[in-house]
C-alpha cells in the first residue's frame, strides 16, 4: 500500500496535529463570501476546511444547514462555481490547508463522476464527503477519487456496530465519525461513547478520525480532540453567517479561535 | 486498496442503497428480517388473515360494462382497489410492513404521505397494532387534503406538516429520513411506495403483488384468456408494480404506467419522470428524476398529491428501459375528464391518482377487439379528492 503522505499530502499534513475541521456551505451568502471566509477560518486557524455545495434536498442536514443551502441556491450557486472558487484559493490567494467538497452524490453524479474528479484534482480538492455514499456503494467512484488523489472519506456512526471494522479498513485520508443519531446541528449534549468509537477503530487503521455532528462549543471540542484527531463543526458557524450574513468575519474568527484553543490545549 | 462495498438492491442499473451510514445497519437488519418472516408459515398466515378479515382482500375485478360499450372496443375491467379497507391499495403494504415491524420489536411507526392515503393506511394499521405513529405531510397536501389530515388524527396519529422545499411529498420524504436517522432503535419506517433504499422496492413490491395474483387468476376465470393490457397510474409505482409483477413473465399483456403530466410535458409544471426525468440518485435509489441542469431535484407538479414526485420506483426505471412496460403521460385536464368520466358511465368516483389510468385506457380501449380486454387498477377511491375537482372546475365549496 502506497504512503498516504504521498496520496493525500495536505491531509497527513493537517493530521500531524489535532485539527479544527470547519464547515460553510459554498455560495451563502454569496462565492465572495465564502472565499474570504474560508481564508479567515485559515488564518484563525482551521486546519481544514469543508466546502457545502448546496443541494435542493439535504435529508441528512438539520434545519441551520438546510436553510443554508436554499440561500446559497437562491444566489445562484453552482457545483462549478464552486471549483472555480477552490481554484481562486489556491492560485490567487495562496491557501495551503486542505479542502473539502461535501456533497450528495446527485450533483456529481449529474457534472458526470470523470469530469468532477478531474476538475478537483486539478482545482486542489483533497477529500470529498458524501454522506448519500455509504461503503457498500463506494464502488460507485472509489476508483475515479483514488486515480485522482482525492480522497473519498468514509462515514461511522453510532449504529454502525459490526460495520466499524470493515469500513476502517478500507478509510483513506481521515475517517468522518458521526457523533450522534439523526441529522446535523448543534446538540447540548453528546451521549454516545466516542472514546469506544475510536479505540474500535484504532484497532484497525491509523488514518485519523474527525468527530462531528452535534458538536458546537468550545467545551465540547476539547472533549471530542481528547479522544480523535479532529473535531468537526458545521451548523454554529453556518448560524453565525445567517445572523451576519456577509459581515460574519470576526464572529467566525473569534469563534474559529476558540475552537481551536479548546483542541490544541 | 480501493474501498468498493458490494452494493445490493438492483434492478439492472437501477436501484442501491444510498442512504447515510446511519441508517445501514437497520436496512440490513429489515432486509434479514424480510426474509426470515416471509419464510416463516405463521406470519404468512397473519398477514393472509389480516388481508382477508381486515382489509377485505380479494379485491373485486369488475366488468365495467357501461364504459366497455361507450367505448366500443377492449372488455374493460377495473381492479377495484378502491375497496379495499381505507379505501386504496396502501393498505396491503401497510399491513406487511407493520406486522414485520411489530416481528423486529418496533413500537413506533414514521411515514410519509401524499395525497394522504398511505398516511391513513398507516395510522390504521397503527391503531391495530397498538403502535405509536407519526406522519410526514408536505404542507401544502395538508391543505389540499385537509380531511385526510383529520381521519390520521381521528385514528390516533400525530401529523407533521412540513414546511422545506417545496412542501409536497418529496419534503415528505426528506423529513421521514431526517426523523429515522434521529430515532431509529424503536421506529420503522413504514415507505409507502417501491422506492427509497433497497430492501424497500422489493419488500413494499411483495406486499403489493397480491393485486396482480389476484387480477390474474380473475380475469382468466372472467374471459378465460390473458388481458392485453394492463394499466395503472405511477407516482413512485406502488399499485402499477403491484398489478404488473405477476404479470411479467406475460410477454402478450402490455403493461402501461400512467405517470403526471400536470400541466403538460412541455411545461415545468408536471411530475412526468419517465417523460422528462434523467438517471439520478436521489432518496436513496438510482433512478430516474426530474431535475435541473446541476442535478438539483425539480420542484414538480400534478392536480394529484399522490402522483406529485419527482423519481419513480427503480423498477420501474428498469422496466422502461427493457421495453417490458411502457409509461405514458396524462394531464391534469385528461384526470380531471375521467374523474368525471367514470363517475357518470359507472357510478364510481376513483381517486384522481387511478383518474389518470383511466383517462388513458379511454385512448386505447376503442382500439382494441371486443374479444380482448384490459385491467384498469382503480388504485383508490375519490372521496379524499372531491373539494379539489369542484375547485379545478371553479366552484367554491366549503369543506368545513
Amino acid at each position: 500500500m502506497p504512503d498516504p503522505s504521498e496520496l493525500y499530502p495536505r491531509l497527513s499534513q493537517a493530521f500531524s496535529r489535532k485539527v479544527f475541521v470547519a464547515f460553510v456551505t459554498g455560495g451563502d451568502p454569496s462565492l465572495a463570501d465564502t472565499r474570504r471566509y474560508v481564508r479567515e477560518l485559515a488564518d484563525a486557524g482551521a486546519g481544514l476546511v469543508e466546502i457545502g455545495v448546496p443541494f435542493s434536498d439535504p435529508t441528512a442536514e438539520g434545519p441551520v444547514i438546510q436553510d443554508a443551502s436554499m440561500r446559497a441556491l437562491a444566489a445562484g450557486t453552482r457545483l462549478a462555481d464552486l471549483f472555480d472558487l477552490v481554484e481562486q484559493l489556491r492560485r490567487e490567494d495562496g491557501l495551503t490547508i486542505p479542502l473539502a467538497l461535501m456533497t450528495y452524490l446527485n450533483p456529481v453524479h449529474h457534472y458526470g463522476y470523470g469530469t468532477f474528479f478531474t476538475r478537483a484534482e486539478q482545482v486542489g480538492v483533497d477529500a470529498l464527503i458524501v454522506p448519500d455514499l455509504p461503503y457498500e456503494e463506494h464502488g460507485e467512484v472509489a476508483e475515479l477519487a483514488r486515480a485522482h488523489h482525492v480522497a473519498l472519506i468514509s462515514m461511522i456512526a453510532p449504529t454502525s456496530a459490526d460495520r466499524v471494522q470493515m469500513i476502517a479498513r478500507d478509510a483513506v485520508g481521515f475517517i468522518y465519525l458521526v457523533s450522534s443519531l439523526g441529522v446535523t446541528g448543534e446538540r447540548a449534549q453528546i451521549t454516545t461513547d466516542i472514546g469506544a468509537l475510536v479505540s474500535q477503530i484504532r484497532g484497525v487503521t491509523d488514518v485519523p478520525v474527525a468527530v462531528g455532528f452535534g458538536v458546537s462549543t468550545p467545551e465540547q471540542a476539547a472533549a471530542m480532540a481528547q479522544v480523535a484527531d479532529g473535531v468537526i463543526i458545521g451548523s454554529a458557524i453556518v448560524r453565525l453567517i445567517e445572523r451576519d450574513g456577509s459581515d460574519a468575519d470576526q464572529a467566525i474568527q473569534a469563534f474559529t479561535r476558540s475552537i481551536v484553543a479548546a483542541i490544541q490545549a | 486498496m480501493v474501498s468498493s462495498g458490494a452494493s445490493r438492491g438492483r434492478f439492472g442499473p437501477f436501484g442501491g442503497q444510498y442512504i447515510p451510514e446511519t441508517l445501514m445497519s437497520e436496512l440490513i437488519r429489515l432486509e434479514a428480517a424480510y426474509h426470515e418472516a416471509m419464510a416463516d408459515p405463521s406470519f404468512v398466515a397473519e398477514l393472509d388473515g389480516l388481508l382477508r378479515d381486515y382489509a377485505g382482500r380479494p379485491s373485486l375485478l369488475y366488468h365495467a360494462a357501461n364504459m366497455t360499450a361507450d367505448l366500443g372496443g377492449a372488455q374493460v375491467y377495473l381492479k377495484r382497489e378502491d375497496l379495499n379497507h381505507t379505501g386504496a391499495h396502501k393498505i396491503n403494504n401497510v399491513l406487511g410492513q407493520c406486522l414485520l415491524a411489530r416481528r423486529m420489536g418496533k413500537t413506533r411507526v414514521i411515514a410519509e404521505t401524499g395525497a394522504g392515503q398511505h398516511g391513513v393506511a398507516t395510522a390504521t394499521a397503527a391503531a391495530l397494532f397498538g403502535m405509536e405513529c407519526e406522519i410526514f405531510m408536505g404542507e401544502e397536501d395538508t391543505k389540499r387534503q385537509a380531511l385526510n389530515v383529520y381521519r390520521m388524527q381521528l385514528l390516533g396519529a400525530t401529523v407533521h406538516p412540513v414546511t422545506s422545499g417545496t412542501a409536497t411529498l418529496k419534503d415528505a420524504v426528506n423529513e421521514t429520513l431526517r426523523e429515522w436517522t434521529r430515532r431509529v432503535a424503536d421506529t420503522h419506517y413504514v415507505l409507502g411506495s417501491v422506492m427509497g433504499p433497497h430492501p424497500f422496492p422489493t419488500i413494499v413490491r411483495d406486499f403489493q403483488a397480491v393485486i396482480g395474483r389476484e387480477s390474474r387468476v380473475q380475469i382468466l376465470e372472467k374471459t378465460g384468456k390473458l388481458p392485453a393490457a394492463v394499466l395503472a397510474c405511477v407516482g413512485g409505482g406502488s399499485n402499477a408494480i403491484g398489478i404488473f409483477h405477476e404479470f411479467i413473465p406475460d410477454e402478450s399483456v402490455a403493461l402501461i404506467g400512467c405517470e403526471a403530466a400536470g400541466l403538460g410535458v412541455d411545461t415545468p409544471r408536471t411530475a412526468a419522470t419517465i417523460a422528462t426525468g434523467t438517471l439520478g440518485v436521489f432518496h436513496g435509489m438510482k433512478s430516474y428524476f426530474c431535475q435541473d441542469g446541476d442535478g438539483q431535484i425539480a420542484p414538480v407538479y400534478s392536480i394529484s398529491a399522490g402522483l406529485d414526485y419527482p423519481g419513480i420506483g427503480p423498477e420501474h426505471a428498469f422496466l422502461h428501459d427493457t421495453g417490458r412496460a411502457t409509461y405514458v403521460p396524462v394531464t391534469d385536464a385528461e384526470a380531471v375528464d375521467a374523474f368525471e368520466y367514470l363517475a357518470r358511465t359507472e357510478g364510481i368516483i376513483c381517486a384522481i391518482e387511478s383518474a389518470h389510468a383511466i383517462a388513458h385506457a379511454r385512448q386505447i380501449v376503442p382500439t382494441l377487439s371486443p374479444d380482448e380486454s384490459v385491467i384498469v387498477c382503480l388504485s383508490g377511491r375519490g372521496d379524499k379528492d372531491v373539494a379539489a375537482i369542484a375547485r379545478y372546475r371553479g366552484l367554491d365549496m366549503v369543506e368545513e
